[in-house]
């Protein structure tokens, strides 16, 4: 037993391959979290640990609190007043939710992709070299090669690569979030949430995110919330399922869709409500 | 035919008709006011408007050189003024003010202005600035179109910056964007043609406006290009000129009013073919 632990440095470092994914290190270390909308209170202690070069996915009927639970890991409820969370959230052990942590810098490492596409109003390339100048200042030569290895690593560069100067607006549905993946992997964040990324996507969109996101695990830690089972049944390790702002049940994605220990989820991953 | 249905649409016609009938209505006295602006004004459109400025008592040619020149300048100056004011105004609502309690006490003030009588902003501009700088001036003219420029342009662009979504915002701060750079690279960007809209309407509102320039600029029959001096402009020119016993004078007071109706329904059509291209996105 000693020995083991005494090799778990050696083991921290994920591979990419299907090494047992109970030795992989938490990325995200959530702690008693608990998040209120006004008085309301929309998560009840939340304790879950995403593991790096996972993909977790969060599962619920709506209003569980799972796409709440994605705002607070970037923060992004800071942008409303009467929004709080209080507990911990550890990204690479320090705590997000302490005061005096610069969010935008905290974004820039937990990148996040949204239920509609959201392209800025400008051309395809402009919305990728857009955030990345925020962070860097590139000769153009450079950033012309980080344009194409975002667009590259969202497996949109064919469909685009010769009308980078066109609006962003002007791309289809799938196309546009494929962008917004680009613009997010572009700053090279540690972590990219997924708030539903597909519900507005038709079946083949839907089959190339779910392609990307797979291949996105090997160099982010991934979180994604969606409404479709089977979505997380196919692009998830570890799912959680929730339901009135409580962690149901956290495990793997093929004991939780096989044998899950409790019966609510059972319940829930079989139709009976929701 | 079921009777009830039959009643349903007897009514419907009815309806339609009066809708339709108030609408012409509306637009006959639009057309009547056009008809005799044409008739009257067109007269007098030649090249002399343009380059002669505005005869003596009894000259019986002349133009409206200074006049149109005093107008051009107060209005770029007053709305150059006035319409960046009423943009971070706007920005302030719609944006960092969104939750706040100023807001509603800055929108309820905004909405008075907007409606105030512009005779009223004449009279405060001429306490505030004629009196205490001791003269009229162009300045003053254009700083009264600007207090009239302002709120018009606060409203417009807190509309325009409110119909951006929040996802938008949401997106760019999720990239670590500051708020400063979401409201001014991505919401502005995306209210981008309705807030030019809007500046433009107020330009096309502020050109007409007679009783702000009465006492702020005053009207000078010379050319002038000083702004420090009193001003001569279009609408105080048509104002004094239609009034008078000369014919030269309500001729050009006719081809003025005409001017001015064309530079305005310009300036709308602008604005409709930008506000049409914000829709197509």
């Amino acid at each position: 037993m000693t020995d083991v632990l005494m090799q778990a440095p050696a083991m921290e470092r994920p591979q990419a391959s299907a090494a047992a994914p109970l030795a992989a290190s938490a990325k995200i270390d959530v702690r008693n979290l608990d998040f209120f909308y006004g008085d309301a209170r929309a998560l009840k202690s939340i304790d879950l640990a995403l593991e790096a070069n996972r993909v977790t996915a969060f599962i619920g009927p709506s209003g569980c609190g799972k796409s709440t639970l994605l705002r607070v890991l970037n923060r992004m409820y800071d942008l409303y007043p009467g929004q709080r969370a209080t507990g911990e959230v550890l990204l690479d052990g320090e705590n997000i939710l302490a005061p005096g942590v610069d969010v935008n810098l905290l974004r820039a490492r937990v990148g996040m992709v949204f239920q509609k596409p959201t392209p800025f109003p400008m051309t395809i390339y402009e919305n990728i070299a857009f955030g990345v100048r925020l962070y860097e200042k590139l000769p153009k030569a450079q950033m012309d090669a980080r344009v194409e290895e975002a667009l590259k690593g969202a497996a949109l560069w064919g469909e685009v690569k010769d009308k980078l100067g066109a609006s962003g607006l002007s791309l289809s549905g799938g196309q546009q979030q494929r962008l917004c993946i680009a613009r997010t992997i572009a700053i090279r964040p540690e972590v990219i949430l997924f708030d539903e990324p597909c519900s507005a996507l038709d079946p083949i969109s839907t089959a190339k995110i779910e392609e990307l996101i797979d291949g996105l695990k090997a160099r982010y830690t991934i979180a994604i919330v969606t409404h479709n089972m089977q979505q997380a049944a196919r692009v998830s390790d570890k799912t959680a399922f929730m339901y009135l702002g409580e962690l149901v049940e956290f495990d793997s994605t093929t004991k939780m869709f096989t044998s899950p220990a409790q019966q609510r989820t059972q319940d829930y991953i079989t139709g009976r409500f929701g | 035919m079921n009777p009830l249905y039959a009643a349903r649409r007897r009514r419907d016609v009815l309806v339609r008709a009066l809708c339709v009938a108030a609408a012409a209505l509306g637009l006959l006295w639009l057309g009547l006011i056009l008809w005799s602006l044409f008739a009257n004004g067109l007269a007098g459109l030649g090249l002399d408007v343009f380059t002669k400025t505005t005869p003596p008592p009894g000259a019986t040619d002349g133009g409206l050189a200074n006049a149109i020149v005093g107008s051009l300048a107060m209005t770029i100056l007053g709305v150059s003024i006035g319409a960046p004011l009423g943009m971070l105004a706007g920005a302030y609502l719609a944006e960092y003010g969104r939750y706040e309690k100023l807001s509603d006490v800055v929108r309820f003030i905004n909405d008075i202005l907007l409606s105030a009588p512009s005779i009223i902003v004449g009279l405060f501009i001429y306490i505030a600035v004629v009196q205490t700088t001791g003269g009229f001036s162009g300045y003053a003219g254009a700083l009264a179109l600007a207090v009239i420029v302002i709120p018009v342009v606060v409203r417009t662009t807190e509309d325009m910056l409110l119909l951006v979504p929040n996802q938008l915002r949401e997106a760019a701060s999720a990239l670590g964007l500051p708020r400063s750079l979401v409201i001014r690279r991505i919401a502005f960007r995306a209210a981008r043609a309705g807030v030019i809209t809007g500046v433009l309407l107020a330009t096309a509102r502020v050109a007409g406006e007679t009783a702000p320039l009465l006492f702020t600029a005053l009207s000078n029959q010379f050319w002038s290009l000083d702004m420090g001096a009193a001003m001569a402009n279009l609408p105080v020119t048509i104002n004094n000129f239609v009034q008078s016993p000369y014919e030269t004078w309500r001729q050009l007071a006719w081809t003025g009013a005409l001017l001015i109706t064309l530079a305005v329904l310009a300036l709308n059509i602008v604005a409709r073919v930008l506000g049409a291209e914000r829709k197509l996105k």
